[in-house]
């Protein structure tokens, strides 16, 4: 973390902080534009503000922010944000040798501070975990200084936001800037053609089953979204009818 | 201190606490328990189709309907905003700042035609 002083103190704190830097600027104009998206959704100042500071997490603030708006129940709103925040299971599941060795609250703490960028920086840097006490001091440091910088400007930046979106008229329609915010997302984990395929359930059922009550046609969607990816998955992996290469 | 209040909320307050919650639980998942364990081997095939669904499960209603329905017009800023994004992202092959730029030009799309022309 980046309170400790014995990670400040480690040149690796620079390195990572410094291999974050090049990336800060396109971090930033993504942070101020969620948090314009945040007040044109409606939320109040106070509302954007304690999110912009405390989530830390674009894609699951932007996809909660509709079904805020939509008055969906609490728990519906944590699942949704914990689904679209699913990558960072299997990221913690790689991190796990590399932090075994903190205390828990260090863990925790850092493993909130290490998003997207934080993981494919670190991982790259360190292919593999430290085996002695000095390498495992130069990976903290390293981690600290990488997710440090990242949390302040996109925490910064999304703080900027909030307050200049309330001198902008909300006719203008800037909030739909959170939902392409989603579908650039989307396109990015659009890689394989299965989950395109999950895409197009999980698109439709929402839809479909949007009478429901209580938001809950978006659960009902990654539910059968992921059932169906799993049956068809299961039936190509029988090799019943296809010859085809998994992509 | 009212447009700093406005209609603040004490239950949405305690989602966005949650929501907090929630990226420490997914960002330490695997490394919150000493024990080590692991998911059942479904559970893990299902992981890596469940952010991209649970994004199309919010997206597309806010892009297709309105007030609940279906839209029946194409005079309707966001379908080409949309495209106009996603032509973006898959001419940059999701290179750089790519998500950035699906944004910007969805807006340049966007604003004109919901401004000047009210769709």
């Amino acid at each position: 973390m980046f309170f400790l002083p014995a990670n400040r103190r480690h040149p690796e704190y620079r390195r990572g902080f410094a291999e974050m830097a090049g990336v800060a600027p396109g971090i930033a104009a993504w942070g101020l534009m969620t948090g314009v998206a945040m007040v044109k959704s409606g939320l109040s100042t106070v509302e954007a503000l304690l999110m912009a500071t405390t989530v830390f997490a674009g894609s699951s603030q932007l996809a909660a922010m509709p079904l805020i708006q939509a008055g969906a129940p609490m728990w519906v709103i944590l699942a949704t944000g914990f689904c679209v925040n699913l990558r960072f299971v299997v990221f913690s599941a790689h991190l796990r040798p590399y932090l075994m060795h903190l205390p828990r609250w260090q863990r925790l703490i850092t493993g909130y501070l290490s998003a997207d960028l934080t993981y494919v920086l670190f991982t790259k840097r360190y292919p593999q975990p430290g085996v002695d006490a000095a390498q495992k001091q130069a990976q903290m440091a390293y981690l600290a200084g990488n997710g440090g910088i990242n949390w302040a400007s996109w925490v910064g930046s999304s703080v900027v936001g909030v307050v200049l979106a309330n001198f902008v008229p909300t006719a203008w329609g800037l909030g739909f800037a959170g939902i392409l915010a989603l579908v650039g997302m989307l396109a990015s984990l659009a890689n394989t053609r299965m989950r395109w395929v999950s895409a197009g359930v999980a698109g439709s059922a929402a839809v479909a089953a949007f009478a429901l009550p209580l938001k809950l046609n978006i659960l009902v969607a990654i539910a059968a979204a992921v059932a169906v990816c799993l049956l068809l998955e299961a039936n190509r992996s029988a090799g019943a009818d296809t010859g085809e290469v998994a992509p | 201190m009212s447009w700093l209040l406005g209609e603040t909320d004490g239950w949405t307050l305690l989602t966005i606490l949650g929501l907090a919650c929630v990226t420490v639980v997914a960002r330490s998942f695997f490394f919150i328990l000493d024990k080590e364990w692991a998911l059942p081997t479904w559970a893990q095939r299902g992981l890596q189709y469940a952010p991209i669904a649970a994004l199309s499960a919010v997206i597309v209603p806010e892009i297709v309907m309105l007030q609940g329905q279906m839209i029946h017009t194409l005079k309707d800023a966001r379908l080409y905003a949309v495209a106009g994004g996603l032509a973006y992202f898959f001419w940059r092959r999701g290179q750089g700042q790519a998500v950035l730029g699906t944004i910007l030009s969805g807006m340049v799309v966007y604003l004109p035609l919901h401004i000047g022309l009210g769709w």
